[in-house]
């Protein structure tokens, strides 16, 4: 390869049951280049929730794989992603957060787009000649853009296969959380915005580590855990990984005594609360069967969208992507997802039990951004020590959580695509 | 509630309250976190609201932080000890607090705000917090306690810092 690079980046042994990844793929601007190419200009990447834009006109701007873009629903209902870059010289021509509007209209020349991306208004439109056409210079779309219950998603590749089979075995993940509620998840506002001095793949297998769950936090299990009444010397973890295809991944872990708002009480809920709680339980066991009951309500699960989109059902429901602007430097956001019908007490009890251990400033994610910053630092000695290791399990006929099979899957995939091997799917040419 | 209080407010003056906020700097500047307790009423709250939500409601807006006294004493309790690895070693923090006025008194209760940069060094980095404080202050038997603090970042995102591991 280029620059000098190994030979591999990545060692998949399983005769011996090794797994390596060469730190490079977390120090080399040459990767995050490939990477943009290959992962980030291909895979379907999570953009926003419609919930976020519940009437027409509504919209948030933001940025998906470092481009601009504004989530809009037009005044005909539909749910767009428009490439946030005016067509005639490139400002962007919306420049705020999020709001209600018909039109954006460009601040530099005036050309005016409706909430739709058409090109309704350009000022002294008679000095253009007859083949200048107003109609082809529409806001662009990302060239693709699919929904699954909710989650709005872009590819950048207009021939990638479509969502739900890019999904593949996630998909019923993706279900699990929808089920909680009847009429659909909402994002809880409130965006937790913030970064990480580290590699953008080691936050995909930090969100999905049962190993570290312990010794990194330490501090939310044996010390605040403990105050909130929980018997932690009695806690067991006996969860399991599984590789979901395409390089999604899951963990998911029984009866974690740490609540969930739908629907497993804890005693720190009061007693008043247990019997709701309960029967919200019951009530997904009429609706599923007590299998996918117990499945939506009882177990813990962290969640990997290859290649950026973590979703964390565990003491509440984070949804979390980020992108990288170097090597060494992420973007992260991160929110709150919720059953639309939550009574304004139990929302207060998710979102308490949301930041107890999740976010920039809970108990939990400020000890996982250091040790992937410590991680960073530590990679600048690549050249003496070239590989990390991520074999825990590998022989295992059934992984556990704490394994790291569901590490694997991702790193697979990862070298599947940078090395060609396996591009991404794309539909049968028409 | 005043808007604008010009002249001292009953019983109290705005010199008191700043040597009552700047007292309270130093002793999260040392890492005296016990003592600084000590200046929180029982019922206490603490709160960093996210950054595009700076006026929200923690009862139905996701925050970066909403401290019950629990979780308050919680958090002090892990500052101080070991487990928490994003404060050990424990980073330098400086605190430059301005721009104090009394919005308000209502019986014991007094409304204040402040300016406040919270320098944080470490790894020989600094990150910068900018924001300003909206306390809830209770006077009882000739002291002031801390009923609420509420700590409103005027930072866009937490970048590049990544988190509030120390107490803003």
């Amino acid at each position: 390869m280029e620059n000098g690079a190994p030979e591999s980046w990545v060692i998949d042994n399983h005769k011996d049951g090794l797994f390596r990844v060469h730190r490079r793929t977390f120090t080399d601007p040459h990767v995050l280049a490939l990477e943009k190419e290959r992962v980030f200009a291909q895979c379907w990447l999570y953009a926003g929730h419609e919930s976020e834009i519940p009437n027409p006109g509504d919209f948030r701007t933001r940025q998906v794989a470092g481009r601009p873009v504004i989530l809009v629903r037009g005044t005909d209902g539909q749910v767009r992603v428009l490439l946030n870059t005016c067509t005639h010289r490139g400002a962007q021509v919306c420049r705020e957060k999020s709001g209600t509007t018909k039109t954006f209209q460009c601040a530099y020349h005036a050309w005016t787009y409706n909430n739709q991306g058409e090109l309704v208004g350009v000022p002294g439109e008679d000095a253009y000649s007859e083949a200048f056409d107003r109609r082809q210079l529409g806001l662009v779309t990302a060239p693709r853009t699919e929904s699954y219950r909710g989650f709005v998603f872009v590819s950048f590749n207009p021939a990638m296969e479509n969502l739900v089979s890019y999904l593949a075995g996630a998909r019923e993940y993706l279900d699990l959380v929808c089920d909680q509620s009847e009429n659909g998840m909402e994002i809880i506002s409130g965006t937790q915005l913030y970064s990480m001095r580290a590699n953008w793949k080691l936050l995909v297998e930090n969100s999905i580590d049962g190993y570290h769950a312990l010794p990194t936090h330490k501090r939310y299990f044996l010390e605040f855990l403990p105050d909130t009444g929980v018997e932690v010397q009695r806690m067991r973890i006996a969860g399991t990984a599984k590789s979901l295809g395409n390089g999604h991944a899951v963990i998911a872990n029984p009866e974690i005594p740490f609540g969930r708002p739908v629907a497993d009480w804890i005693p720190a809920w009061g007693e008043a609360k247990k019997a709701e709680i309960e029967a919200m339980y019951q009530k997904l066991i009429a609706r599923f069967g007590a299998e996918h009951a117990y499945n939506i309500a009882k177990v813990s699960r962290n969640l990997l969208i290859f290649p950026n989109l973590i979703i964390n059902d565990i003491m509440s429901v984070t949804v979390r992507t980020f992108f990288p602007l170097a090597p060494d430097y992420i973007e992260i956001s991160a929110w709150a997802l919720a059953p639309k019908e939550e009574s304004p007490e139990n929302r207060v009890l998710r979102l308490d039990n949301f930041l107890t251990f999740l976010g920039p400033g809970g108990f939990a994610t400020p000890d996982d951004v250091e040790m992937l910053e410590a991680c960073q630092r530590g990679y600048a000695n690549v050249r003496e020590v070239e590989w990390s290791d991520i074999s825990r399990g590998m022989t295992r006929q059934a992984p556990l959580a704490s394994d790291e099979l569901q590490m694997q899957v991702f790193w697979r995939r990862w070298n599947e695509l940078i090395t060609g091997s396996r591009p991404a799917r794309v539909r049968e040419a028409a | 509630m005043a808007t604008i209080a010009a002249q001292p407010v009953q019983g109290i003056s705005r010199e008191q309250i700043e040597d009552f906020l700047y007292y309270e700097a130093a002793l999260l500047d040392e890492w005296r976190l016990d003592e600084w307790l000590e200046l929180l009423t029982e019922d206490a709250s603490y709160y960093v609201p996210s950054t595009d939500m700076p006026d929200g409601d923690h009862r139905t807006t996701l925050f970066l932080i909403a401290d019950d006294a629990l979780r308050l004493r919680s958090r002090v309790r892990q500052l101080m000890g070991k487990s928490a690895h994003a404060e050990t070693p424990r980073s330098r923090t400086r605190r430059m607090i301005s721009n104090v006025r009394i919005r308000g008194v209502e019986g014991e209760t007094i409304q204040v705000t402040a300016n406040f940069v919270v320098y944080r060094m470490r790894y020989e980095l600094v990150d910068t917090y900018v924001g300003r404080y909206e306390y809830t202050l209770v006077q009882r038997d000739g002291t002031l306690k801390i009923r609420e603090r509420r700590a409103i970042l005027d930072l866009e995102a937490l970048r590049p810092h990544g988190k509030v591991s120390i107490i803003l």
